[in-house]
C-alpha cells in the first residue's frame, strides 16, 4: 500500500451493487459440510449475517477447499501427522504418547480456542498450549509461535474439529481479555487510521484496490495462502493487517494478539470450523 | 536433493474392464523457478521436476514435460483406461537427478 | 548472448512506447515455443477447450485445464510469463481422454494459451485471457 494521507483518499472503496459474494455451498470430500453462513451472535451488533472467508473467494480457490486431495494445506498436515508420532524433548514422549490417536483426542479442540486455562489462570490459544504441552510435558523446546511446525499441528489439530460450529466463550474468566480484544477491533490503527471493523464490519464484500474484502473471520486459520505457499497463522495475518495500516504492529503471541485472537474467533461463533482453508 | 518430496496419488481401487478413470497426483516439491532472487539479490537457481509420467501395466498413459511454470507442489489430473487389473506406476523426474516413484494397484470389480 | 535487432529497437523506444505496440512486438517468446511445437503449420481453432479462470485472485497457483479429443499433445504456454513454457502433456495409449489438468503460475494478467497437435497431424489453438489480481490489503 504506497499512497497516504487521508483516510478517504487512501481507500478506494468500489461498491458492488449487488452483493458480490455468493451463495455456493461448502461441503469437504463429500461428507463434511462447512457452514459458511450463519446468523451474527448477538455479541457482534454490527452485523447481521456471518460470513466465512470462503464465501468471498473467485469459484476455482474455493474448489480447492472441496476435497482434501485439491487443498495444498494437506501436504503440511501430512507432516504434521509424522510429527504427531515423533519422540522430541527430555522426557521421551511424543504428542501421541498422552494424546495417543489425533483423531479421536482433539475432536472438538479448535472449536472453542482460544479459552481459559484455569491452572495457569491465562487465556490461552492453541499454540499457546501446544507448546505448554511442549515445555512442560515433553521437556521439548517450544516452536517459533507461527513458523512452520507450529502452523502444521494447528492445521492437524483444527481438521478434527472440522465442520463444527466455532463455539468461543466470551464470559466468565475471559470477559476481560475479550473486551480488551473488542476495543482493539474497534481501534483505528497506523498512519491510514483503519481500524479492522472499518474494513471488515462496514466494508465486507467491497473491493480495496483488487481485494474483495471479507468479514475478517478466522474461522479458516491456519490458512494455506497462495500468496505464500504456504500455512499462514492468525497472528500472522494479524500482523500482516496491521502493517497494511502503516502502524507498528504487535508480535505473534503478544498479549494483545491473544486478546484480538479470542475476540475475532467469537464474531465466528456458529460458523464452521474450516481449518486449514485455501485464501488467496 | 529437494527435501521432503512426498508424492500423493488418488486412483480409484476397483474399476471395470474398460472403463475410463480419472487420476490425480501431487507431490510436494518447491519448483524453484529461477527467476527468485535471494537475500543478496543473486538468483537463486533453477530446481524443479522437469517430467512426469503415469504407465500402466508397461503402457504409458501419459507423459507430461514440465517448465518452471508449473506450481509448486505438482499437480496433475487426467484419465486413464484399464483395460485389465494391475499396478499404475508414477514417476517424477528431478532436475538434480533424482527420481521419485509411487505405484497403486487397481482391480477390475 | 547475442541482442536481437528487435531487442535494440524496442530498448531504444523504450516501455511506455513500447507498450502501446502491437502484440506480435512482444511475442517473441512464445512464437519461438509455438514453432517449436508447430514447426510453423497453420493453427486451426475448433476442438480445444480451454478452461483457466478469469480472474485468479493470486498468480502462484493458477488452475488450468485443457481437453482436445483426439490429440497426441497438448502445448500450454503463459504467454506473458518470463518464458511462456509451462507444459507439454503428451497422451499414451491408455489415456483414456486427451484432457489434463494442472495449476501454473502466472506472472501478471496475460493470455493463457494451449495448442493441440491432433492424430492427423494438424494443429490447433485456444487462448484465454487470465486476469492476475495483486495489491490491496492482502498484501
Amino acid at each position: 500500500m504506497k499512497t497516504t494521507g487521508l483516510l478517504t483518499a487512501a481507500i478506494a472503496m468500489v461498491a458492488t451493487g449487488a452483493l458480490a459474494q455468493d451463495d455456493h455451498q461448502l461441503v469437504t470430500n463429500g461428507d463434511i459440510e462447512i457452514v459458511t453462513e450463519a446468523p451474527a451472535p448477538d455479541h457482534v451488533t454490527g452485523l447481521r449475517t456471518i460470513y466465512s472467508g470462503w464465501r468471498f473467494r473467485e469459484s476455482s480457490l474455493q474448489e480447492m477447499q472441496m476435497d482434501d486431495f485439491e487443498n495444498p494445506a494437506i501436504i503440511a498436515v501430512d507432516k504434521a501427522i509424522v510429527q504427531w508420532s515423533m519422540v522430541d524433548g527430555a522426557e521421551g514422549k511424543s504428542c501421541a504418547s498422552c494424546h495417543e490417536d489425533v483423531e479421536q483426542s482433539m475432536v472438538g479442540v479448535r472449536a472453542v480456542y482460544p479459552k481459559w486455562n484455569e491452572s495457569a489462570g491465562e487465556v490461552r490459544t492453541l499454540a499457546m498450549q501446544i507448546n505448554d504441552c511442549r515445555t512442560e510435558n515433553m521437556g521439548a523446546e517450544a516452536w517459533k509461535y507461527d513458523g512452520e511446525d507450529m502452523t502444521g499441528a494447528e492445521a492437524l489439530i483444527s481438521m478434527q474439529s472440522r465442520g463444527m460450529p466455532v463455539n468461543v466463550a466470551i464470559d466468565g474468566p475471559v470477559a476481560d481479555t475479550w473486551k480488551q480484544g473488542e476495543e482493539m477491533y474497534y481501534t483505528r490503527y497506523g498512519q491510514l487510521e483503519l481500524s479492522c471493523a472499518s474494513c471488515h464490519e462496514e466494508n465486507y464484500d467491497n473491493y480495496i484496490r483488487a481485494d474483495h474484502l471479507s468479514q475478517g473471520q478466522i474461522n479458516g486459520f491456519p490458512a494455506f495462502r497462495l500468496k505464500n505457499d504456504g500455512l499462514v497463522q492468525t497472528h500472522n495475518r494479524f500482523k500482516g493487517c496491521i502493517r497494511d495500516t502503516r502502524a507498528e504492529t504487535y508480535s505473534s503471541g503478544s498479549a494483545e494478539f491473544v486478546a484480538l485472537e479470542l475476540y475475532v474467533a467469537s464474531r465466528g461463533n456458529g460458523l464452521s470450523v474450516e481449518a486449514p482453508s485455501v485464501r488467496p | 536433493m529437494a527435501e521432503n518430496v512426498k508424492p500423493k496419488v488418488r486412483v480409484p481401487k476397483t474399476a471395470a474392464a474398460g472403463e475410463a478413470i480419472t487420476l490425480k497426483t501431487l507431490i510436494s516439491h518447491p519448483m524453484e523457478s529461477g527467476q527468485r532472487k535471494d537475500g543478496d539479490g543473486k538468483l537463486i537457481p533453477r530446481s524443479i521436476i522437469n517430467r512426469f509420467t503415469c504407465d500402466f501395466n508397461g503402457q504409458n498413459v501419459i507423459d507430461v514435460t514440465m517448465e518452471p511454470a508449473i506450481s509448486t507442489n505438482p499437480y496433475f489430473e487426467f484419465e486413464a483406461t484399464v483395460p485389465e487389473a494391475g499396478t499404475f506406476t508414477f514417476t517424477w523426474y528431478d532436475d538434480d537427478g533424482s527420481v521419485y516413484t509411487e505405484s497403486q494397484d487397481i482391480a477390475i470389480g | 548472448m547475442t541482442i536481437t535487432r528487435r531487442q535494440t529497437f524496442m530498448m531504444a523506444l523504450g516501455a511506455t512506447v513500447a507498450a502501446a505496440m502491437p502484440f506480435r512486438a512482444f511475442a517473441n517468446a512464445t512464437e519461438d515455443s509455438v514453432a517449436a511445437f508447430t514447426g510453423g503449420a497453420e493453427m486451426g481453432t475448433e476442438g480445444l477447450t480451454l478452461t483457466a479462470p478469469e480472474i485468479a485472485e493470486n498468480g502462484n497457483t493458477v488452475p488450468v485445464e485443457v481437453s482436445a479429443p483426439g490429440a497426441v499433445a497438448i502445448l500450454l504456454l503463459a504467454t506473458g510469463n518470463p518464458t511462456p513454457d509451462a507444459a507439454i502433456f503428451n497422451f499414451g495409449p491408455l489415456a483414456a481422454s486427451q484432457m489434463a489438468s494442472t495449476r501454473i503460475r502466472l506472472a501478471k494478467t496475460q493470455n493463457v494459451m494451449a495448442i493441440a497437435k491432433m492424430a492427423d497431424g494438424s494443429f490447433v489453438q485456444a487462448t484465454q485471457e487470465v486476469k492476475v489480481t495483486i495489491g490491496g490489503c492482502g498484501g
